[in-house]
């Protein structure tokens, strides 16, 4: 037998040896565990504010840790920093390129970074007289999907190039490359306790990384279709995908498997954003169909809807405080909703 | 070559698979237990899910100032 021959028998042996490794554990799933917990109430949300001033379709948003100031990203060209209190613009940042994916905001505050078909993830100064762009990440072969600062020297990154990457923003290289998706990276997110991160793929597959050794530790099956946004749940032990296959997946890290499938018939429409509330409870969707639908993330169950975007919702945020949800769409506006 | 490309793809791969097979997994009954007992304990101060009063809620409508 050829060596290639070989390593196709030996990986199929190794898939047929996961799988039943995880059925062997599988002795129940997350909603018939919950049957006994009280359901969560129907949640109705107001919008309290909602924000214009982008004049084309917002692609991103994030939240500062200061739970009040906010960074979103239009195909006009600006990221814009708002007051979400007041609900005014505090700063706008010019893009190079106007084909924005994403952005995020420092941990510190101090630093916001932007990327999108230019391939590249910029670095903004905000605390300078003037916003400076500190850094210009130049090294992904395919479009910039997601980033996330770990702290003011590092940001991770993901791509259409298939990988994902950690940089040291003072040197501007990267220093770990995260290399086994077979598909264009969309989305990625921090754990906790920063020590690794989970990221979501075209290649229907989500990963979870160790941040220092550059190892993929696990990797988590069940999607049909594109990963578009991923997050973990605050203990750190779970996390929630959202996918072009019109669902959304709990999968356990420690059970190394899909737990729990929100779906429902009536939807057909891909699944653009995700966002927890603070414990956990309630998952926050956003769809094509121009919804944000609330799932309770324990009994599978739809207990909300929030409408009011006439386009696509493509991104959703909440705070670390839990205070509202944000969600921002197509039609060029952010909604806050508590 | 993109023979050899191949072949180092599929070690690659297989190397991935025999540490993803080496994982201890607990059972799904125990990790549902330790999610249902997080949201439980964090759900008082959950403000999507208990709802926020008004006199606390930083979002709360505007109203608009009078001028007596």
């Amino acid at each position: 037998m050829g060596e290639m021959e070989q390593m196709k028998k030996e990986a199929e042996g190794l898939k047929t040896q996961i799988e039943a490794a995880r059925k062997a554990v599988n002795d129940t799933d997350m909603a018939s565990a919950a049957a006994g917990v009280a359901p969560a109430p129907r949640v109705q949300l107001k919008t309290r504010r909602t924000l214009k001033g982008h004049l084309a379709k917002i692609y991103a948003m994030h939240w500062c840790t200061d739970n009040r100031l906010m960074v979103s990203a239009s195909q006009d060209g600006k990221l814009l920093i708002w007051d979400s209190h007041s609900g005014n613009k505090v700063n706008a940042v010019p893009l190079k390129s106007s084909w924005v994916m994403t952005c995020a905001y420092a941990p510190s505050g101090n630093l916001v970074a932007s990327g999108g078909l230019d391939n590249m993830c910029t670095v903004y100064n905000l605390k300078t007289p003037v916003i400076k762009t500190v850094k210009e990440l130049d090294a992904h072969a395919g479009y910039l999907s997601c980033c996330r600062f770990l702290s003011d020297n590092e940001i991770l990154t993901a791509s259409g190039d298939t990988t994902c990457a950690l940089w040291d923003l003072e040197t501007g290289k990267q220093t770990t490359v995260f290399l086994s998706h077979v598909g264009d990276c969309m989305c990625l997110a921090l754990s906790p306790d920063n020590n690794s991160f989970i990221s979501g793929a075209c290649d229907s597959l989500a990963k979870l990384w160790d941040i220092r050794d550059g190892q993929c530790k696990q990797t988590f099956l069940g999607h049909t279709s594109d990963i578009n946004a991923i997050s973990f749940l605050p203990s750190g032990n779970a996390v929630v995908t959202g996918s072009d296959d019109c669902t959304c997946k709990m999968y356990d890290l420690r059970a190394d498997q899909e737990v729990i499938c929100y779906q429902d018939a009536a939807l057909n429409s891909g699944v653009t954003s995700l966002a927890l509330s603070m414990s956990g409870r309630l998952v926050f969707a956003g769809y094509d169909d121009f919804n944000c639908n609330i799932w309770d993330s324990l009994k599978g169950e739809k207990v909300g809807v929030l409408s009011g975007h006439d386009n696509r919702v493509s991104c959703t945020g909440v705070p670390a405080d839990g205070m509202c949800v944000c969600t921002g769409s197509w039609d060029s506006f952010l909604k806050i909703w508590n | 070559m993109s023979t050899s490309n191949n072949i180092a793809q599929a070690r690659k791969l297989v190397e991935q698979l025999r540490i993803e097979a080496g994982f201890e997994r607990i059972k799904v009954s125990k990790a549902a237990a330790d999610l249902m007992s997080y949201c439980e304990q964090h759900a008082r101060s959950d403000p999507l899910l208990v709802g926020v009063p008004t006199s606390e809620n930083p979002f709360k409508d505007k109203k608009p100032c009078i001028i007596l």
